[in-house]
């Protein structure tokens, strides 16, 4: 491995490493826009530019690999007056208007300005003007006068997604980003693109105005979409999920995730969420505090043995969860059988990167703990299931006359009404534990806020169950 | 003195396969054919000659970067996509010799090992796209190009493409991109063309100009072609002349003529009336010569280079005292925003900002302050981007402030003599 210099340090890097990931390495950070780490190397913002001794010209650190012996200086005045010009360049025609601008508060050009620059503008001249708010496809807007034309968008489209959608237009300082004629950005992955725009160009169609980025918090989490299991971040604020974003795991989902995982945290903002206990009395449900449903469920469930009780567990759940469940209902209630459901969708996308037709974060997850896949049976009374209905065959079969069915679920779906007993649950976004994915990763999911209401995580709806039947046990076997 | 490039010139029909052949044409093809690959290279090496695009790079030197056995296709582009300002001396040999040219690609490709050369023909040149065709398909049916070339068992393709009009793609790696069918972007460098250029190939990209002169330096070997001109600037060089002289035009010169001589014997110096004031030497993009250098200097690359500016493509631009270099230098300012290709913030952003303050100094809008903002604008340009389109417009605005900082406080002041004599 070459060893090079970088401000005063000498470290080993591997050979052929460029210099920003060389910089990374010794500690040093290099500006860049349009370098990317996963994508080729375009070299035309020119702010990534180092002193290289030996060299009289500045070099642009991301085309320029490391070399036996390199002696690099990432700051210093003439670094530094080099990338001050070069953003100066760069602000020449940008509308600089972050009041409005959705990038504000993750925009490189305010980051690098503040660190670089400070310094009032000296473009006195009227700026080109061009297109605001193009909508380039269902989920990505362009305001094209913030756009800096650094092709991280155009390179993606190319190189990640492999489907060439974007372009420049036009030359000079009226170089304009746009779709092919006749094409929209569409791709799945469309959205990384706003990712990876450095500037407030690429907004969100869904994100967009909703909330300034500052206020928002995050929790590290992993996308409940599909079996592939990305690792996002989710950004909410006063318990509303607001978006979520990639997180980088070079073994799962690299950098990127899909459009559709995007809008997995719809769900759990939404105006359905089951908020109290529900339990049917004389045909009718109705709300019921925690405490009592418990109570009510418990005198239900007396006298029935457990090989009358079929546990459904659910792949939408976490290990933890269902974990959880299957030791309650074996250990307290004697239940022999256990089956899971999961999320069938017809027809489901998928490709061969990031989306599975497996629409379910957990499947491996619970088929290694035993749950079998759910099929027609009719010998049991009781279905004790967690998630949501419908839960396809056995659903005609648990509405039946005289079958008691219990649900631990997260929203107020028409089918929860013949339900004899709900209580709500956390959804993913309030959850804690751990996901398998389709590689039989265990991945932690993390909570980002508490969940609506009397809602408990299903470990503690357990620990609730637990503590009603305890006693009664315990007067069993004195 | 003898001339090489432009000896056909004068010659009815010049053009024409006929005439071509009657005065000794393709026998330098059959000559190097007869030798090894590298001996025509050592033979171009050996001649000193100078790329004649504007960057003077020794054209055998670039034959020899080209690697050998990458299992690759090898390929030859011939640059004729002429569209510094100021410089027309390719269209001449296009219009007036195409086959000298040709013959020198097919001597380039033979020795570099190219099947194939592509000759990138600037869109705009209607007449030499016509001649240019019609001379390769002469070469085809005489079987100086295609398969098996006079007997040699050497095959080589010459395909002639159209560009569309933008000044960026005579920029070699642009030119590459572009004949692939892409944006007309420069492509940063490494990788060299001679390493990857065309479709990811060994490519050599040499000027309509270099590769006329090669069936000379074939035909009479490096000594021959070296006693012409000077020690470091080998050969004659094509110089196109305009503004207010009395013959304008192109014009072969001996390297190390003076500059002076030049204009006065054979130019013909100014048109009645005129009084010369500066000369662009080499292309637009060049610093320019002051009336006072003109006296002092010869045309070669070195003696031009002494003054602070560069030889560049012979494109001679010959400014009078009636004209305004604020006005000049905005005209300048305009061109290469307009032709920056967008790629890189600082040549984007600074040709445009620049051409916008000089609009307002034309215009007699501006203050004191924006004569150093203008300087500092074209020096943080500079030596920053992919290609030097950004460094073509920082010299010019370099040279005309330095050289005649007198006439841009005037105009800032509002009293610029020639643009109130104009009006």
């Amino acid at each position: 491995m070459p060893k090079v210099t970088i401000d005063g340090k000498e470290i080993e890097v591997p050979a052929g490493m460029n210099l920003i990931e060389a910089a990374k390495l010794a500690g040093a950070s290099v500006p860049h826009y349009c370098y990317h780490p996963k994508l080729s190397i375009a070299g035309n913002c020119r702010i990534c530019l180092v002193e290289i001794e030996k060299q009289p010209k500045l070099q642009i650190a991301c085309n320029t690999k490391v070399a036996e012996g390199m002696v690099v200086r990432t700051t210093g005045p003439k670094v530094e007056e080099g990338r001050q010009s070069v953003l100066e360049f760069i602000l020449v025609n940008h509308p600089i208007d972050c009041p409005v601008c959705d990038q504000a508060g993750e925009c490189k050009l305010q980051q690098y300005y503040m660190q670089l620059d400070r310094k009032p503008s000296r473009m006195e001249e009227e700026k080109v003007q061009k297109d605001k708010a193009v909508k380039l496809g269902p989920n990505v807007m362009l305001d094209m006068e913030r756009c800096i034309l650094c092709s991280r968008c155009i390179r993606f489209c190319q190189e990640v997604a492999h489907q060439d959608e974007l372009c420049f237009t036009q030359r000079g300082d009226h170089t304009e980003l746009t779709t092919y004629p006749g094409r929209e950005l569409k791709n799945p992955y469309s959205v990384n693109t706003v990712d990876i725009c450095p500037v407030g160009a690429l907004t969100s169609v869904d994100f967009r105005f909703k909330q300034r980025v500052w206020f928002l918090k995050t929790a590290d989490t992993v996308c409940p979409g599909c079996s592939t299991g990305c690792n996002v971040r989710l950004w909410h604020n006063k318990g509303a999920a607001y978006r979520l974003t990639p997180r980088e795991n070079e073994a799962v989902n690299q950098v990127w995730m899909c459009d559709e995982g995007r809008l997995t945290y719809k769900p759990v903002n939404a105006e359905n969420r089951l908020r109290h206990p529900v339990v049917k009395r004389d045909g009718r449900n109705g709300k019921m505090r925690r405490d009592l449903a418990v109570a009510e469920l418990k005198r239900s469930l007396e006298g029935v043995s457990g090989n009358a009780i079929l546990g459904i567990g659910s792949a939408q759940f976490t290990n933890e969860a269902n974990q959880a469940f299957l030791g309650f209902l074996k250990d307290i209630l004697g239940v022999k059988d256990f089956v899971y459901h999961a999320n069938e969708v017809a027809n489901p996308s998928h490709d061969v990167f990031l989306i599975s037709a497996d629409k379910n974060p957990n499947r491996a997850g619970v088929e290694a703990l035993g749950f079998k896949p759910l099929a027609e049976d009719r010998r049991y009374q009781v279905f004790f299931a967690l998630g949501p209905l419908p839960f396809s065959k056995i659903q005609k079969i648990a509405f039946e006359k005289n079958r008691k069915v219990i649900l631990l679920t997260t929203h107020e779906v028409p089918e929860i009404e013949y339900a004899d007993f709900v209580f709500p649950t956390a959804a993913w976004a309030e959850d804690e534990g751990t996901y398998t994915n389709r590689q039989n990763r265990v991945q932690n999911i993390a909570p980002a806020f508490p969940p609506p209401g009397e809602s408990l995580r299903v470990g503690q709806w357990m620990e609730e169950f637990d503590k009603a039947w305890r006693p009664a046990l315990k007067g069993m076997t004195a | 003195m003898e001339l090489i490039l432009t000896k056909n010139f004068n010659l009815p029909e010049s053009y024409t396969l006929q005439v071509y052949e009657k005065t000794g044409g393709y026998a330098a093809l059959k000559k190097a054919l007869g030798m090894k690959p590298e001996q025509v290279t050592e033979e171009v090496k050996g001649s000193g000659l100078r790329g004649r695009g504007g960057a003077g790079f020794p054209a055998g030197m670039k034959w020899s970067f080209v690697p050998k056995n990458t299992g690759k296709p090898v390929y030859l582009c011939v640059n004729a996509d002429e569209g510094e300002p100021g410089t027309f001396k390719d269209r001449a040999i296009l219009e007036k010799d195409p086959h000298r040219m040709i013959e020198g690609s097919l001597i380039a490709a033979y020795a570099i090992g190219a099947k194939t050369a592509y000759v990138y023909i600037r869109g705009e040149f209607d007449l030499p796209t016509r001649r240019l065709n019609a001379a390769v398909q002469e070469a085809y049916s005489k079987g100086y190009a295609g398969r098996n070339i006079l007997g040699s068992g050497y095959d080589c393709d010459v395909f002639v493409h159209r560009g569309a009009g933008a000044y960026i793609c005579g920029e070699e790696t642009a030119l590459l991109n572009s004949l692939e069918g892409n944006r007309g972007y420069p492509r940063i460098k490494p990788p060299f063309p001679a390493i990857e250029g065309l479709f990811k190939c060994p490519t050599v990209v040499n000027n309509v100009e270099t590769l006329a002169a090669v069936p000379y330096i074939i035909e009479h070997g490096a000594a021959g072609y070296k006693k012409i001109g000077t020690e470091k600037s080998p050969g004659t060089k094509l110089f196109s002349v305009s503004g207010p002289v009395m013959h304008p035009g192109v014009y072969e010169v001996e390297m190390g003529y003076p500059m002076r001589k030049f204009l006065h014997e054979d130019v013909g110096w100014m048109r009645p009336g005129k009084v010369l004031k500066a000369v662009i030497p080499g292309g637009s993009s060049m610093p320019v010569l002051t009336a006072q250098e003109v006296e002092e200097v010869n045309l070669d690359y070195e003696s031009i280079a002494s003054k602070g500016s560069l030889l560049g493509s012979g494109g001679m631009i010959v400014l009078d005292e009636d004209t305004c270099m604020v006005w000049a230098l905005e005209n300048l300012a305009h061109f290469y925003s307009h032709e920056s290709c967008g790629q890189c913030s600082p040549c984007r952003e600074g040709t445009g900002w620049s051409y916008k303050i000089l609009k307002r100094m034309v215009h007699g809008e501006s203050k004191k302050e924006d004569i150093e903002l203008l300087l500092d604008i074209g020096q943080k340009m500079a030596g920053k981007t992919i290609c030097v389109l950004a460094d073509s417009l920082s010299m010019p605005i370099a040279s005309y402030i330095g050289k005649f900082r007198g006439e841009f406080e005037a105009h800032v002041k509002g009293n610029c003599s020639q643009c109130q004599k104009s009006r």
